[in-house]
């Protein structure tokens, strides 16, 4: 397979910012594959979590319109796994956050029916505002 | 009677009424009172994972503030998410003290500083480590003999690692918990596998997958219901089901428990305090023959 990593891409700060937020070192994944066999979520998801950081080391910026990361449910699995101690939570949380700093919602809560609020418990909803709403 | 303050966070106080309620009366049977501190608010529910944002750590640090005030130096709290929240937050506090000096700044209108003196725990742990199972195991009136439950330990009581709760593969403090009530815990795959937490709002069918698999397990291990320590779990797992069901015919409706209703049962305490009415698969019957004076002599 070609690869084709651009030297923009490389310098793409979109991408520096997810190290600064998150606090975890990208490049020491050396994609065993490991996050993304244990995640409970992987199935639901377009692209796994390895991928996630494979796209991050080469700079994709695809990765920060993947729905990957709205589907991690932080429930660090992948992080407890990890051999090169990697927290992928972080990350993904990282990368939610490029688009809820920028006010943009991934879950608005106007939108939800007025069943879900009376029928949930308010961890579901408070946990799902943190994570999803700007 | 020892006395711990407890924090009771939101949802404790609503659909997990049955939850608090008995956990109340087993440890009043143990000779804990829980007292609920003064004042407190909601910890956040999910830790924050940003590192360059540390407002998000004022919620979970206020309610340790409150601890401090109310005179405890240590708080039990029943909710995993709760848990995971302000023991995290302390953890962090505790290991860098420049973020303690500036978090302490933005609750500069807090009478005390925070001091990173507070003990925070899980109320597993503090029966484990305080009470003790035997302890436990002596107070029960009615062991929950023949009975097999599915101990569901889920992500955020055990994990991260520096959380330090129990083994993060394989934790057993519930399943002795179990065993201590007469039951039977059975051994099974999913014990420490995420029900899709929060995704529940957002990715049901997602979550639903979820629910589907770790009964299913649970039940091939011959489990009669599962139990767990989160709301979130719980609404998971029980509510979960009836969506599961539309793409699984072949599951079997699983009861669901708060780790405390089977055990306030067993105390011989009065089965109202569970509030199984609030559970959508009923685990009632399971306690029929137990409850029964003929069920008692076999």
């Amino acid at each position: 397979m070609k690869l084709v990593i651009s030297k923009q891409a490389i310098e793409n700060n979109q991408l520096d910012k997810v190290e600064e937020i998150s606090g975890e070192k990208i490049y020491r994944c050396y994609q065993c594959g490991r996050c993304s066999a244990g995640c409970p979520m992987v199935e639901a998801m377009d692209i796994t979590p390895n991928q996630v950081i494979h796209m991050l080391q080469i700079g994709d910026p695809e990765v920060l319109t993947a729905k990957a990361p709205w589907l991690c449910a932080a429930c660090h699995t992948c992080d407890v796994r990890c051999p090169h101690g990697i927290d992928i939570s972080r990350i993904m949380e990282a990368i939610r956050l490029l688009s809820l700093r920028r006010n943009e919602d991934f879950l608005a809560p106007d939108s939800l029916p007025g069943e879900v609020y009376e029928e949930m418990p308010q961890i579901a909803l408070v946990a799902a505002f943190r994570k999803f709403t700007a | 009677m020892t006395k711990i303050a407890y924090y009771p966070g939101c949802t404790l106080k609503d659909q997990a009424l049955g939850f608090e309620e008995t956990t109340i009366a087993v440890m009043k049977k143990l000779g804990v009172e829980l007292a609920e501190l003064s004042r407190w608010n909601c910890c956040g529910t999910v830790y924050s994972l940003s590192s360059d944002n540390l407002m998000l750590q004022t919620a979970p640090l206020r309610n340790l503030v409150r601890v401090k005030e109310d005179g405890y130096d240590a708080v039990v709290t029943l909710c995993s998410m709760c848990y995971n929240t302000l023991k995290r937050a302390n953890d962090l506090v505790r290991e860098e003290p420049e973020k303690l000096d500036k978090l302490n700044l933005f609750m500069n209108r807090e009478e005390v500083d925070y001091t990173s003196d507070v003990k925070v725990y899980h109320l597993l742990e503090y029966m484990r480590d305080e009470i003790g199972f035997d302890a436990i195991k002596k107070a029960v009136k009615l062991p929950l003999e023949g009975m097999k439950l599915a101990a569901y330990y889920g992500c955020l009581l055990t994990r991260p690692e520096t959380l330090g709760f129990d083994d993060v593969e394989n934790p057993t403090s519930l399943d002795k918990l179990i065993s201590a009530m007469g039951a039977e815990p059975v051994k099974y795959a999913y014990k420490t596998e995420c029900c899709g937490s929060y995704e529940t709002v957002s990715a049901p069918a997602a979550v639903a997958e979820r629910t589907y698999s770790i009964v299913k397990s649970a039940a091939s291990a011959g489990a009669q219901a599962i139990l767990t320590s989160c709301p979130l779990c719980f609404y998971n797992l029980d509510s979960r089901q009836k969506l599961a069901k539309k793409s699984h015919g072949d599951l079997k409706e699983m009861p669901i428990m708060y780790i405390t209703q089977p055990l306030a049962v067993a105390f011989g305490l009065d089965q109202e305090i569970c509030r199984f009415e609030r559970n959508q698969i009923k685990p009632d019957s399971l306690f029929e023959k137990l409850m029964s004076p003929s069920g008692e002599s076999t």
